[in-house]
């Protein structure tokens, strides 16, 4: 038993938190939003080029995987950085098309970064699917490729989750695909991009309230405050072994936790955060609103808090 | 990149989780002992210490040569999940194994702990706590019960109070001001350990909720302490309380395997009770919470391993757990309905006990102050 991450697995995650420091993301996430993916797709290169999507692919495919626990800290970081794009989707068609005949077709472009995938969730939203070139959907006969245009955009409360409904007909890639498994890993990577979130959400909130001052002090002086920020830090350090844990384990009951913990402490996050900025924070333009409108979004994607619950309840953990 | 998070057991761990399962499968009694917070209950519980170590289970992460099995604190957590599950008895020796001894293991002489420790380890000797006074709560370092210097030791005069286990318990330890003309009032304290049975000791206990006395107010006149039972240097008895005090927040005080047994209790009890759907995000975030804690401690011990020290994250810990007790008792009381009222009920003694959790052992606004200015970095302000 050793339940931390190595100094390799820290290093990487590092490497990945420079490389995304350097990139202005909240700049690429607002383009990425109006529908311009030009600055979006070239850091998605770069993020591929780090080995990040390879993680949930094999190295026969050109990636370095399975890797769930690096992905996990992948995630956190894209999280804390607020990158735009299907990203757990991406990872997740990679596991959904794995042990298919179209592996070698269209893993190696995953790996590479080449190709963004979404999935629909079931009767649902296809996250960015006028950016994403493999759009899959589980059908009646088994996987589909939709290969019609998506329907038109609509706008998520997180402007940089472009929504679309995948159009229905298009090519049966196979009859069967590993959903379950596919749904733990983008479920995985969900709560620990949540996570990610949750941290970048209070960093910037505890930056905000040691330098605005009030009544002659910094507000970060006042027990209200310091309070909230308290109850959010433990909330995030908890669900922080969770997400982790999930990693290793891989069992839905275990992921279902760590995404109930991870966007519940996220969410929990996003809503002290937006109070102890004061109405800046409700601001738009204010770059916090790209991690606040996603706490929210992320909390319901792959996975309610009540189905999450469900699965915990009906396995135990 | 070979991934090097590793949760499972090795084979030696497996084999003493078996053993302490089977162990504890043929000596739990079968029927719940009395409430520890009694005279006949404490007494049963003193006795099941000593049945626990006279097979060295009581003390499994001490030396062999105090009475433990030098097992390391994985398998600590390893027993305490077993020991919780079997739906084994609370531990009347808690206050001394998780507070005192962890001090002395740090501070004390090698003639203090083997005097003092294998005692601790059979249940011959049972530790209640003297922190608190009528004045000094939160504000700990405003105490001011007196240790004068006199010859071969100290004279003890002042008021302790909330003194968990002290109506029943043989001996205590807290500070005392042993310079009371000290700057500032973290200095000039000395930490002590006392008989509550000597000469100008008075004990009055106190009804904690349920009218049962599970703490004292403690009368000191003059209480002589020989030298030998002061722990550390005089004047130094914060640092070395505060320390115990990141032990009690931290992993010792409340195992994961507690929680993680309570969690699943509550879990039958919602599926015995029909699953209703009023509680069912509740058993849900119990189970979830838990799980938390549990992989938090094996966090926590794998830093402990490579060399790392319990620090202001054992604040979270005590956050954690002590909003999560209380948040799983009462919804076991809501599931049992109008029967949830009774005070003999399975759940209310934990429901009660738990009552307690964020109060003691540092509020839980205390805490949450450290979580601010230590782990975030925020400037201190008034309390």
């Amino acid at each position: 038993m050793r339940f931390l991450l190595d100094a390799g697995q820290r290093a990487f995650a590092g490497s990945l938190h420079a490389l995304l420091t350097a990139a202005d993301t909240p700049a690429v996430a607002r383009d990425w939003a109006r529908g311009d993916h030009a600055r979006g797709r070239a850091l998605w290169s770069r993020i591929a080029g780090a080995g990040v999507f390879g993680l949930a692919v094999a190295e026969e495919y050109g990636g370095a995987g399975p890797h769930p626990v690096e992905l996990a800290a992948a995630f956190v970081e894209l999280g804390r950085h607020a990158v735009p794009g299907p990203l757990a989707e991406t990872a997740g068609a990679a596991v959904l098309l794995a042990g298919s005949a179209s592996a070698g077709r269209f893993l190696p472009g995953l790996a590479a970064g080449t190709e963004l995938a979404t999935v629909a969730a079931p009767g649902g939203w296809a996250v960015d699917g006028d950016a994403a070139s493999v759009r899959l959907r589980p059908g009646p006969e088994g996987l589909y490729l939709s290969t019609a245009p998506p329907g038109p955009v609509r706008r998520s409360l997180d402007p940089a989750r472009r929504l679309t409904r995948l159009a229905p007909a298009g090519e049966l890639l196979c009859a069967d695909a590993p959903y379950d498994r596919a749904l733990v890993w983008t479920r995985l990577a969900t709560a620990a991009q949540a996570l990610g979130v949750g941290l970048a959400l209070l960093d910037r909130t505890v930056d905000h309230v040691r330098r605005r001052t009030q009544f002659g002090v910094p507000v970060g002086s006042f027990q209200a405050v310091k309070h909230r920020l308290a109850d959010a830090k433990t909330a995030l350090e908890f669900a922080r072994p969770l997400v982790f844990g999930a990693a290793v384990s891989q069992c839905p009951a275990q992921v279902a936790a760590a995404k109930l913990a991870a966007g519940e402490a996220a969410y929990t996050t996003a809503r002290t955060a937006l109070h102890l900025h004061g109405a800046i924070g409700y601001t738009a333009e204010y770059d916090l609103s790209l991690w606040l409108t996603k706490a929210r979004a992320l909390r319901s994607a792959w996975g309610t808090p009540e189905e999450c619950r469900d699965l915990v309840l009906a396995q135990g953990l | 990149m070979v991934t090097a998070v590793d949760l499972s057991l090795s084979t030696a761990d497996e084999e003493f989780r078996a053993e302490a399962r089977a162990w504890l499968a043929a000596h739990v009694p079968r029927t719940p002992l009395p409430s520890l917070e009694t005279a006949e209950g404490f007494a049963a519980h003193r006795a099941w210490e000593a049945e626990l170590a006279a097979d060295r289970w009581s003390v499994v992460s001490w030396p062999e040569r105090y009475g433990g099995r030098d097992s390391g604190l994985l398998r600590w957590l390893v027993f305490e999940e077993e020991y919780w599950a079997a739906g084994a008895p609370g531990r009347v020796g808690q206050n001394g194994i998780s507070l005192l001894a962890p001090t002395l293991f740090a501070y004390g002489t090698e003639e203090q702990r083997a005097r003092v420790l294998p005692p601790m380890a059979t249940g011959e000797t049972v530790w209640a706590q003297a922190w608190s006074e009528p004045e000094a709560g939160s504000d700990l370092a405003a105490l001011a019960s007196r240790a004068a210097r006199t010859d071969g030791g100290w004279l003890l005069t002042g008021q302790k109070t909330w003194s968990s286990r002290a109506a029943f318990a043989d001996r205590a330890f807290g500070l005392f001001r042993s310079d009371p003309a000290a700057p500032r009032p973290h200095q000039g304290l000395t930490y002590l350990m006392f008989g509550l049975t000597a000469p100008g000791v008075t004990v009055r206990p106190i009804g904690r909720l349920d009218g049962r006395p599970a703490f004292a107010e403690v009368f000191l006149d003059e209480v002589f302490v020989p030298d030998e039972d002061v722990i550390g240097e005089p004047g130094q008895g914060w640092r070395i309380a505060m320390s115990t005090a990141g032990d009690e927040r931290g992993l010792t005080l409340r195992s994961p395997g507690r929680f993680l047994a309570a969690a699943a209790r509550l879990r039958e009890l919602w599926r015995a009770q029909g699953s209703p759907g009023h509680a069912r995000a509740r058993v849900a975030d119990a189970l979830t919470a838990a799980r938390a804690y549990q992989l938090f401690a094996y966090a926590a011990v794998s830093r402990l391993l490579e060399g790392a020290r319990l620090g202001p994250e054992s604040s979270m810990n005590k956050l954690f757990w002590s909003e999560l007790d209380l948040a799983l008792h009462e919804t076991a009381l809501d599931l049992l309905g109008p029967e949830g009222e009774l005070a003999d009920g399975a759940w209310a003694e934990g429901y009660v006990f738990a009552l307690a959790g964020p109060v003691y052992a540092g509020t839980n606004e205390i805490q949450r102050d450290i979580v601010a200015e230590r782990l975030l970095g925020l400037p201190k302000g008034r309390r």
